[in-house]
């Protein structure tokens, strides 16, 4: 069963300089119990999509089916079946951790005692377990940040939206967090849909990738599917000197799955699809031309290679322009 | 009713908040005992002027006193809400199934509540000066400040779901308030105003919501004016409630 189902979602929005397209007409699906990551730079729509996905913002043209309900026809059954972690934060500085989780929980339709059980719960979980009381203007940005996910979570959604939940969390509180996120699908099944800057949270997290860039999908699969459609993996093989290479390279070039070879001083590096189960293939075949190969190193690209090959942007760079115009005065 | 509960949930929610403020609380408290302990003293003389309505100065005064708190007590509560959307709270709230109209009616019972208690507590200091009021009279005064505050808190909160900005909102509130209060009589009996300002003054459905107060505090429950007061703030109320719930509905659907 698909738990998202978008077709031609689109948003556009008027401001004062014109019409910015945020969404343009993007078409996915997202199985039950998948946990998916959105991957894009500032800017790309990743936010503006998921608001529509969670009945926040009218979509201005295209569909979309959440958790088996009509996005446009009803809207209170999505809501009932989701839960949303919005980026920028979602509790009021003068409220207590536990009083906003209640409420969130009553809301929810649940009892108050049934909220008060879960809200411990859910610290005892996130690393808030003694804050009950504390206000949130006295919490730290990452304690906060584990709030905002709290409060996503408190229903025990079907499907759950973290737009960047990682933002501003220590590494430890990182890993606990992918631990959790992991946890909820694996234990209750929950599916999760998450936007990230991270490519090493992509890369580590999610069972599936769609890269967004202005507003458009440029590519989705397996964090190992996108690797190997985009640029492939890299072995090189050291044999003793360049006249050896020569030979090697002569030897690789018209294999099966072999892309591309190249001479680095005594070595050959070969671009295949798969350089794990190649490399020991390439190895035997040059053996048996009896070249001897010293040593064997395969390097797969990672994410952000992806990145920059599929929108010609590195998303390290898109980062570092972003925080980089948040700052006044010299850098 | 899912609207009853969800309007319990945010009104104990949002009377919690308040609570915690301290100086807020003070403010709320003291504000209505400044107005009277300033300005009564300029009353006793007023009542010898021609065309001073019947009754002593402070059965004229106060309720006029109280409708103005009915005014302006929860007209600025829309900055509240603004404030909430820039938290992300009403955006966080509104991702929920709550209902629309349970949102926003726990936080106009909130002001209102807040308003009851501040006009029931300036009544009663005022009969500690020397008010001299018919209790029925005093409870419906109450009980049309009640009706205000629903109304101009309701409209203050679509302005703010409007708006949504601070910088907007208090010139609105501002062009808005004056005139209205002006045209009220609340200061001074609309009685004592020219044939024109007087005709002006009747288009204002405050002017006829502040002559029932003085009805009612006269004890004059028989008389048109009494029931045209009541009409007018139960439309008012209807009204901003009307007004406030299409707007919630529509920003926040
Ligand atoms: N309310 C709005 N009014 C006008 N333009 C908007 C609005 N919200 C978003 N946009 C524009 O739409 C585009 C997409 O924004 P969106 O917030 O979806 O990006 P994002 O992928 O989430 O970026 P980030 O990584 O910075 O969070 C941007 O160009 C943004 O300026
Ligand atoms: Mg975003």
């Amino acid at each position: 069963m698909s738990m998202i189902e978008a077709r031609g979602l689109t948003r556009h929005f008027k401001t004062r300089t014109g019409l910015v397209e945020a969404v343009r007409g993007v078409d996915f699906h997202v199985a039950d119990g998948e946990l998916v990551g959105f991957l894009g730079p500032n800017g790309a729509g990743k936010t503006t999509t998921q608001r529509m996905l969670a009945t926040l913002l009218a979509p201005t043209a295209g569909e979309a089916t959440v958790a088996g309900r009509d996005l446009r026809r009803d809207p209170t059954g999505v809501r009932r079946a989701i839960g949303y972690v919005a980026q920028g934060g979602a509790t009021n500085p003068s409220a207590a951790v536990d009083e906003e989780l209640v409420v969130q929980a009553r809301l929810y339709g649940l009892s108050a005692d049934e909220g008060r059980r879960r809200a411990r719960a859910l610290r005892d979980h996130l690393d808030l377990a003694d804050l009950g009381e504390r206000l949130i203007k006295q919490l730290s940005g990452g304690q906060r940040r584990r709030l905002d996910i709290a409060l996503g979570m408190i229903h025990e959604p079907r499907l759950i939206f973290l737009d960047e939940p990682s933002t501003g969390l220590d590494p430890h509180s990182r890993a606990n967090l992918w631990g959790h996120i992991r946890g909820l699908r694996d234990r209750a099944g929950t599916t999760i849909f998450l936007t990230t800057h991270y490519l090493d949270e992509a890369d580590a997290l999610c069972d599936r990738i769609l890269i967004i860039d202005h507003g458009q999908i440029v590519a989705a699969g397996t964090p190992a599917e996108l690797k190997r459609r985009i640029s492939g993996d890299l072995v090189t093989l050291e044999v003793g000197d360049a006249a050896a290479a020569e030979r090697a390279r002569a030897l690789l070039a018209d294999r099966d799955g072999v892309r591309d070879v190249t001479i680095h001083d005594a070595a050959v590096r070969v671009t295949v699809e798969q350089g794990d189960a190649a490399a020991l293939v390439l190895m035997r075949a040059l053996d048996d031309a009896g070249l001897a190969v010293a040593s064997l190193r395969v390097a797969h690209p990672t994410l952000d290679d992806v990145f920059l090959t599929l929108t010609g942007r590195s998303l390290r760079d898109a980062e570092a322009d972003a925080s980089g115009a948040s700052h006044v005065g010299p850098a | 009713m899912s609207v009853l509960r969800d309007a319990g949930t945010i009104f104990r929610y949002q009377l919690r908040l308040l609570i915690r403020e301290p100086v807020w609380f003070v403010i709320a408290l003291v504000q209505p005992l400044l107005y009277l302990a300033l300005f009564a003293p300029l009353l006793d003389r007023i009542t010898d002027t021609p065309g001073f309505p019947e009754g002593d100065a402070w059965s004229v005064f106060v309720p006029g006193l109280l409708i103005q708190l009915g005014m302006f007590g929860s007209m600025f509560v829309g900055f509240g809400l603004i404030a909430e959307v820039r938290y992300g709270v009403v955006e966080r709230m509104r991702v929920t199934p709550a209902s629309r109209l349970g949102l926003l009616l726990g936080r106009v019972l909130r002001d209102t509540l807040v308003l009851l208690v501040q006009a029931a507590l300036l009544t009663a200091v005022a009969v500690a000066f020397g008010l001299r009021v018919p209790l029925v009279g005093a409870l419906i005064t109450v009980a049309i400040v009640g009706l205000l505050g629903v109304a101009l808190s309701s409209l203050s909160y679509a302005a703010g779901m409007w708006l949504k900005s601070e910088d907007a909102l208090a010139p609105l509130l501002n062009m808005v308030a004056v005139p209205a209060m002006l045209l009220s009589g609340i200061l001074l009996p609309m009685s004592l105003a020219p044939r024109w300002l007087y005709r002006l003054s009747r288009a204002n459905p405050f002017s006829h919501v502040v002559d029932g107060a003085r009805a009612a505090f006269r004890g004059d429950y028989g008389t048109t004016s009494l029931l045209a007061g009541l009409i007018s703030a139960t439309l008012l109320a209807i009204v901003g409630l009307a007004v406030a719930t299409r707007t919630f509905q529509r920003e926040t659907a």
